[in-house]
Parts: structure tokens; C-alpha cells; sequence
């Protein structure tokens, strides 16, 4: 299988402070891979570099004609912005070429009605927001997509919804997902590689290999518990 | 009023009510009222050395936007406290260049006699910063909403940042006339406060910040001739009276 993704020797650095340091892996075209790891061990930070948002060193390298749908972990706007769900998805379709009709498809994919999208975003509950996001991602027929924590400020139901969700698009559309998640239960079921990042040195494999109790405790420092399905 | 200063002022407005949308869901308000100061030094030293005001202050305002492009793009530090500091001591430098009944001018706008080469320059930019703002709202939106989003959506984010600040100088720059250096960036930016709070879309959004920046300017420019006050105190008092009745009607409702 082509890869999608090829990462050689990526560093990130802010001033003195070494972010990520001598990053090597790849992601298989089709694949997901799940990228875990304690609170600033810099998983944001790699996907801002595998964007091309933030300067790095090292390589990243997409398959040529990758187009990138990206869900942020959060964004900093006002709740009160007077811009609607459909204002979103209609600007995004224009921009990327798309029929108007495929905003619609997207909604439908996301299970998002029409009528909540009518509706400007700072009304949205946190999992219509992140469904969204998801659809303002599929939009534009992107070959790889990346999630930022995407069930941050969804309830317990609406994660397992959400991740369902990707894995029926992922299916459907079949796209390479980059994912951050802290449930390991479910990086252990949905991903095909993990990479995980910590303060001492990064692993990646088959979840059986990285999502053993005696390597979480090394990443997280500490034991984490989680739910591992047979 | 002539039907050449009418065109000329409802132009003006419409852009500056566009203009704003943006300014003000960036969070941008505070900073865009300060980056009017920056005119002040291009109208000291346009009437220094005898060439037109306007022209000056256009200059100064275009190489303002780039400046605090170029500073937010190097240090990192935020556009408001950029420009806060900036465009503070553009204000300082440019009273000290102009004096008198110049820098009461300049600071409160006067409108007079405008030659053909003005009204043609005002229509024209005007034309010019309303076009950038509807062919390019798909863009301005998601930027605005993430700028890692608007990257991965194919947008060059720094060049629309670029282009947003030398819209919003060239609006500016447009409305010192009737304005003047202190006031302008509140015409572009309390129409669009009025319009955030009211709207509930994009599309409502823009037609009340542009009916409000239409209503105060031509309501303003006759009342302030009439009343015979300077037109840029009488033009945001009209627009700030449209604010605190839509907080009013909105809390009502």
C-alpha cells in the first residue's frame, strides 16, 4: 500500500523550547493512525506542522494531489458571531469547487440536519459543532483527514456517536485519518498505527505492540486505565 | 449637498460598513478605531510640503496596514497590541506636524469642495474595497473562524491578511473627509457592532451594517450642515444612537 504521509526527522522548536524532536513514521494510504500522549507532549503541535502551519525541520511529505480535511481540537471565536452553519459549509463549497448539493451530502453524513445548520454556530451544542466542523472538512473531497481530539466537549454517548461517524466516512469515503485521542479504548479499536508522543522517546506500531500496560505507564507516566477489546 | 457628494459619501459608507463586518467578528474594534490615527502624520506632512491631504494621509495609512502586517507576522505578539501601540504614536507625531484650524480638520473632518480626480478616487476605491469584500467573504469566513482550516482549505492566509488591512486603510483613508483621523474608524466600526448584534447570518449581517453606515453618514452630513458642527461628531452620534437602540430593542425581544 502508497503512503499518504511520510514524516522523516521532524523537529519543532519554540525558541529554546524542543517541542518534537526526530519524528520518523508514515501513514498508509487508507489507514488511521492515532496519535496519543500526556498534555504538552506536543500532538497539536505536530498536526500544525504536518499542515504546514507551523516551521519545522525535517520532512513532511503528502502523496502528491492530498487534499487535507483538518478538525481542530478548539477555536477561539465568539459564541455570538452572526454566521450560520450554512454560511460555513456554502464558503468552503465555493471555494473548493464544490456544488452547494455536496454541503447537503456533507450534513447527511454528519447527521446534522439542515435546520440546525440554519442556525448561527454559537448555538450549537459542542457534538453539532464538532459534527460541523467534520462536515466543513469532508467538503471538497479531501483524501486525508485530521481530528484534533475530536470528542472534546462531547458527552459519553455522543463520543462513541462521533467516532462511529468517522469510521462509517473513513469507510465510505475511504480517506487516511490522523487522529488525537486520549480514549485508548477507542484508538485501540479504530486504528490501524499509534504513535505516541511523551517527554521521553516516541513509539509507534500496531496498537497491540504500543497499548501494552507497561508502555502506557511509560508515556503517561502514570497507569491508565482502559477498556481493551478483544 | 451636491448629488456628487451624496454619491460620493454613500459609497464611502457602504464600504465602510462591509469593512467592518470583519473588523469587528476579528475582534479587531479597538484596533481598527486606533489605526485611523496613522493618517494624522500623512495629512502633517501633505500639508508640509503643499500636496493634498487626502493623498497623504492614503500613503499613510496603506504603509500602516503593512507595517502592522509585517510586525504581527514577526513577533507574534497580538494585531490589537500592535496597533494600539503604533498607531498611539502616529497620533502624537502627526499633532505635532499639523497645527491650528489644520489638525481641527484633520482630526473631526470638514467636508469642502471636491475636484473631479476626488470623487473619481472616492467612487472608484470605494468600488474597489466592496468588491474585495463580497468576492472574497468565502475566504474572509473561514479564516476568520480558524486560520489552520482556512490553510488546509487551500487559502493563502497571510496574503487575505494582507489585503483585508489595505482594504480597511483604503476605507479609511476614503472617509477622512467627513469624518476625520479620530472618528472614521468609528464608522466603520460601530455600524458593524450594530449589525453583529442584530443579524443572524452573514448575509443579514452585512445589510444592516451597510444601512446603518448609509443612514448616519447622509443623516450626519445634513444635520451637521444645518446644526453648522463639524460633520464627523454629528455622523457617529447618529450611529452610536442606531447602536444603543438595537441593544434596547434586542434585550426587549
Amino acid at each position: 500500500m502508497a503512503n499518504a504521509l511520510e514524516v522523516k526527522a521532524l523537529s519543532v522548536r519554540f525558541g529554546n523550547l524542543e517541542v518534537l524532536r526526530d519524528l520518523t513514521f508514515s501513514v498508509p494510504e487508507g489507514s488511521a493512525l492515532a496519535v496519543i500522549g500526556p498534555n504538552g507532549a506536543g500532538k497539536t503541535v505536530l498536526f500544525k506542522a504536518l499542515i504546514g502551519s507551523l516551521p519545522h525541520q525535517g520532512t513532511v511529505r503528502w502523496k502528491q494531489g492530498t487534499r487535507i480535511g483538518y478538525v481542530p481540537q478548539k477555536l477561539d471565536i465568539e459564541r455570538d458571531l452572526p454566521i450560520t452553519g450554512r454560511d460555513m459549509l456554502h464558503a468552503k463549497a465555493a471555494i473548493s469547487g464544490a456544488a452547494r448539493a455536496e454541503a447537503a451530502r456533507a450534513l447527511d453524513l454528519v447527521n446534522l440536519s439542515e435546520g440546525v445548520a440554519r442556525q448561527p454556530i454559537g448555538t450549537f451544542s459542542g457534538g453539532q459543532f464538532q459534527r460541523l466542523l467534520l462536515a466543513f472538512a469532508l467538503l471538497g473531497r479531501p483524501t486525508a483527514l485530521l481530528f484534533d481530539e475530536p470528542t472534546a466537549g462531547v458527552d459519553e454517548p455522543g463520543e462513541e456517536r462521533l467516532y462511529e461517524m468517522i469510521r462509517r466516512v473513513q469507510e465510505a469515503e475511504r480517506l487516511t485519518v490522523l487522529l488525537i485521542s486520549h480514549e485508548l479504548s477507542v484508538v485501540y479499536r479504530y486504528a490501524t498505527n499509534v504513535l505516541c508522543l511523551s517527554r521521553e522517546r516516541p513509539c509507534f506500531g500496531v496498537p497491540e505492540e504500543i497499548l501494552t500496560p507497561e508502555r502506557i505507564e511509560q508515556v503517561y507516566g502514570a497507569p491508565l486505565k482502559y477498556h481493551r477489546h478483544a | 449637498m451636491t448629488w456628487t457628494g451624496l454619491a460620493l459619501s454613500t459609497a464611502m459608507a457602504v464600504a465602510a460598513g462591509l469593512v467592518g463586518c470583519f473588523a469587528v467578528m476579528r475582534r479587531m474594534a479597538l484596533a481598527s478605531d486606533a489605526m485611523s490615527h496613522v493618517a494624522l502624520p500623512g495629512i502633517g506632512l501633505a500639508l508640509a510640503f503643499h500636496l493634498h491631504p487626502v493623498l497623504g494621509a492614503l500613503v499613510a495609512l496603506l504603509l500602516g496596514a503593512v507595517l502592522i502586517w509585517g510586525l504581527e507576522r514577526q513577533t507574534r505578539i497580538s494585531i490589537e497590541t500592535v496597533i494600539g501601540v503604533v498607531f498611539s504614536v502616529a497620533l502624537a507625531l502627526g499633532s505635532m506636524l499639523a497645527t491650528g484650524d489644520e489638525l481641527i480638520d484633520a482630526l473631526l473632518g470638514a467636508p469642502s469642495s471636491v475636484a473631479g480626480w476626488e470623487v473619481a478616487l472616492g467612487l472608484l476605491g470605494s468600488a474597489a474595497v466592496v468588491a474585495f469584500v463580497l468576492t472574497q467573504r468565502d475566504r474572509l469566513v473561514i479564516a476568520l473562524v480558524s486560520a489552520d482550516m482556512a490553510r488546509t482549505s487551500g487559502i493563502a492566509v497571510a496574503r487575505l491578511e494582507l489585503l483585508y488591512l489595505l482594504a480597511f486603510a483604503f476605507t479609511v483613508a476614503l472617509g477622512l473627509r467627513y469624518l476625520g483621523v479620530l472618528l472614521m474608524g468609528s464608522l466603520v466600526i460601530i455600524p458593524a457592532a450594530t449589525a453583529k448584534h442584530l443579524a443572524r447570518s452573514l448575509d443579514g449581517m452585512f445589510a444592516i451594517a451597510v444601512g446603518v453606515a448609509v443612514t448616519a453618514t447622509v443623516a450626519g452630513e445634513y444635520l451637521a450642515a444645518s446644526l453648522q458642527r463639524p460633520t464627523g461628531p454629528v455622523i457617529i452620534v447618529i450611529a452610536a444612537a442606531i447602536f444603543f437602540a438595537s441593544l434596547v430593542s434586542r434585550s426587549r425581544g
